[in-house]
C-alpha cells in the first residue's frame, strides 16, 4: 500500500511539473527569440529608442512603453472607483439577494473573449468619441474605457472577498461605539482590507497591460507618444501581434524583444502585488 | 486527460474512479485525440520520389503568393519540388543571372542594363487610395498623397476648400506587402508619418475607412468594394481597363509588374511552372490574392 501511495505522490508531482515547465518554456523560447537583438542593439537603446520602422532597422520601443503604461492607468482610472464601490455595495450594503444576482454578473463580464469588448468598442465607443470631440476616435480614452471594464471582474471580486474577510468582530466594535454604517465602513473596513484592495488593483494593472485583441481594434496603433487621451496609441503587446504576421529575422527577434519588456513589466507587476500583500499583512 | 486519468486511477484501483468509464464520451474524446495522432495511411516518401526541381528567389513581395503558386502546384504534380526563397527583386534578379535560382522573381521593372532574360509578367500589382463615399472628392495628385501619408498635409481643407475635417490617415503594418508596394510606388524616400492609425489587414482598413467620413486608407486592387471609394490618380480612375492599358496617358498610375525571369535555357521544369501560373487555375489563385491577371506570353530581350 505504501508503495502505491508513492507511485500515485510521484505521478501527481509529475502533472504539476509538466504545467510549470510550460512556464519555463515559454521564458526560455522568448528570452533566447528576444536577446540576441536586445544586446546588439543595447537595451537601453531599445527601451528608449523613440523609432520604430524594423525593416529599415530602426528599433525603438519608447513610444509603446509610454502608451502601454497610459492606457494601463487610464483602465485603472475608469474602473477602480466602479470596482471599489461596486464590492462595498455587495459586502456591506446589499440584500443577499441583490448580492446573488450582482455578483455572478459581473463576474460574467470577465468570460466575454477580448474580441467582443474591441467588436463593441469599434462600433460603439470610437464613433462616439469620433463624434464627439472631432478626432479619429482611435484613441487612448476608448481604450482605457474598454479597458477599464474589462478589468471590473478582476477588482471587484478580489475587493468583495478582502473586504469579506475582515472579520466581523471589527465591524461590531465600530457600530458598538456609535459610528453608522458608512463610518464604519470608511475608517474600519477599507483600512483593514486595504491589503487586498491593493493586491487587486495591481492584479487589474497586470491584466490591462497585457490585454492585446481590443487594444489592437481601437487604440489605432500609431507609433506616436501620446500626448493628450485622443491621441492614437499602440501598446507593447498590440505591436508584437500586429507585425507579427510578416515579420521575418531581425523584424521577428524585435518583436520577442518587445515580448521580453512586457514579460519583465508584468512580472515586476505581479511581484509587486505579492510583496504589497505579504509585507501589509505582516505590519498588520 | 479526463478519460486516461481515469484509466490510470481504475488501474491503481482506486474503484470508486470507475464511473467515469462508463461515460462513453469520456473515451469518444480519448479516441478523438488519439485517432487523428496516428495517422495509418502509407506515408508517401518524399525524399525519394522527387525527380523535378525549381528553385525560386527573389521579390519579398512574390514570395508569399510564389508559394501559394508553388503549394498548388506541387499537390498536382507528385514529383516536383517548388522552392521559394526571398531576398528581394535586386537578389533575385541577380540570382536567376547567375544561375543560382532558376528564376528569379521582380516586383519592379528591369532597368536596361538588366534586361537580359526571358521575362514574363504573372501579374500585376495595384495600390488603390480608398475614401469615404460620403466624402466628395474625385481626385488626388500623387504629391497630395505622398503628403498626406507624410503628415504635411493634414486637413482636408488643403485639399478641398469646401471640406472641413482633419484627414484621419490609415496605413498597414510594417512588414505588410501591400505598405511596401504602397512606399515604392508613392512615398519613395519619403516616410510614412508615425501619426497614422496602422491597422494590420485590408479588411480592417477598409472598415474604417467606410465608417469614418474622413479616413483616406490604401488596399491592394482586389481588396476594393462597394464600401469605400476608390479615388481618381491624376485623373485616371482605379479601373480594369486602366491597369492593363499600354496606352500611356490612360494607364493607371500606382501600379507594379510582378516579373518572373529566367536564364536564356530554361529548364523544361520551369517553362511547366510558369505555363501553370499563365492557365486560368494559376490566374485565378493570382486574382484570389488581390492581383490583376497579366495574360501576358514570355517576353525575350535580346
Amino acid at each position: 500500500m505504501k508503495k502505491l501511495e508513492n507511485t500515485i505522490k510521484f505521478f501527481l508531482m509529475m502533472i504539476a511539473l509538466s504545467s510549470l515547465s510550460a512556464l519555463f518554456l515559454i521564458t526560455f523560447f522568448i528570452f533566447m527569440e528576444g536577446l540576441p537583438i536586445l544586446f546588439k542593439q543595447g537595451v537601453f537603446a531599445f527601451i528608449t529608442g523613440l523609432k520604430w520602422a524594423p525593416t529599415k532597422g530602426s528599433f525603438g520601443i519608447f513610444p509603446m512603453i509610454v502608451g502601454s503604461f497610459q492606457v494601463m492607468f487610464g483602465a485603472i482610472v475608469f474602473s477602480v472607483p466602479l470596482a471599489l464601490l461596486c464590492a462595498i455595495y455587495l459586502a456591506e450594503f446589499s440584500s443577499p439577494l441583490a448580492r446573488n444576482i450582482i455578483k455572478p454578473s459581473i463576474e460574467l463580464l470577465a468570460g466575454i473573449p477580448s474580441v467582443v469588448y474591441g467588436f463593441i468598442g469599434i462600433q460603439v465607443i470610437v464613433p462616439i468619441i469620433r463624434i464627439a470631440f472631432d478626432c479619429s476616435g482611435f484613441s487612448v480614452l476608448g481604450c482605457s474605457i474598454v479597458l477599464g471594464i474589462m478589468v471590473l471582474p478582476t477588482i471587484t471580486s478580489i475587493s468583495f472577498d478582502s473586504i469579506m474577510a475582515v472579520p466581523v468582530t471589527y465591524r461590531q466594535g465600530s457600530i458598538a461605539l456609535g459610528a453608522t454604517k458608512w463610518q464604519t465602513v470608511k475608517m474600519v473596513v477599507l483600512p483593514a482590507a486595504r491589503t487586498g484592495i491593493i493586491a487587486a488593483i495591481i492584479l487589474g494593472m497586470g491584466r490591462a497591460i497585457g490585454e492585446t485583441m481590443a487594444v489592437i481594434m481601437i487604440a489605432g496603433n500609431s507609433l506616436i507618444i501620446p500626448v493628450s487621451p485622443l491621441d492614437p496609441v499602440r501598446t507593447l503587446t498590440s505591436n508584437i501581434a500586429l507585425e507579427m504576421g510578416y515579420a521575418s529575422g531581425e523584424h521577428r527577434q524585435a518583436l520577442f524583444a518587445t515580448g521580453v519588456i512586457l514579460f519583465v513589466i508584468i512580472m515586476g507587476l505581479n511581484s509587486l502585488a505579492n510583496y504589497v500583500a505579504s509585507a501589509m499583512s505582516r505590519s498588520k | 486527460m479526463q478519460a486516461t486519468r481515469a484509466i490510470v486511477l481504475v488501474a491503481l484501483g482506486f474503484k470508486e474512479y470507475a464511473f467515469m468509464l462508463k461515460f462513453p464520451w469520456y473515451f469518444l474524446c480519448f479516441l478523438w485525440i488519439i485517432i487523428p495522432a496516428c495517422d495509418l495511411s502509407p506515408k508517401k516518401n518524399v525524399s525519394s520520389s522527387i525527380h523535378h526541381k525549381v528553385i525560386l528567389a527573389g521579390s519579398t513581395s512574390i514570395e508569399p503568393i510564389a508559394e501559394k503558386l508553388a503549394e498548388h502546384y506541387m499537390e498536382h504534380h507528385p514529383g516536383y519540388k517548388i522552392e521559394v526563397q526571398g531576398g528581394g527583386s535586386s537578389a533575385g534578379i541577380q540570382a536567376a543571372k547567375m544561375g543560382a535560382a532558376d528564376i528569379g522573381m521582380s516586383s519592379r521593372s528591369l532597368k536596361k542594363e538588366e534586361k537580359i532574360f526571358w521575362e514574363h509578367t504573372i501579374a500585376f500589382d495595384a495600390i488603390v487610395i480608398i475614401i469615404n463615399p460620403a466624402n466628395g472628392i474625385q481626385n488626388l495628385t500623387l504629391s497630395q498623397i505622398q503628403k498626406i501619408f507624410s503628415s504635411q498635409i493634414t486637413c482636408w481643407s488643403d485639399i478641398d476648400k469646401s471640406r472641413s475635417g482633419k484627414i484621419t490617415v490609415i496605413t498597414r503594418e510594417e512588414g505588410s506587402g501591400t505598405r511596401g508596394a504602397f512606399e515604392e510606388l508613392i512615398m519613395h524616400k519619403t516616410e510614412i508619418s508615425p501619426r497614422c492609425l496602422v491597422q494590420d489587414s485590408t479588411g480592417a482598413v477598409r472598415e474604417i475607412v467606410a465608417s469614418d467620413p474622413n479616413a483616406i486608407g490604401y488596399v491592394s486592387f482586389g481588396g476594393l468594394n462597394e464600401q469605400v471609394k476608390g479615388v481618381c490618380i491624376e485623373g485616371i480612375p482605379p479601373k480594369m481597363q486602366n491597369m492593363i492599358t499600354s496606352d500611356l496617358s490612360q494607364k493607371y498610375r500606382i501600379i507594379r509588374p510582378f516579373l518572373f525571369l529566367t536564364s536564356k535555357t530554361p529548364s523544361l521544369e520551369c517553362i511547366q511552372f510558369i505555363e501553370f501560373i499563365q492557365s486560368t487555375e494559376g490566374q485565378k489563385i493570382l486574382q484570389e490574392e488581390g492581383l490583376i491577371p497579366s495574360y501576358e506570353k514570355i517576353r525575350k530581350h535580346d
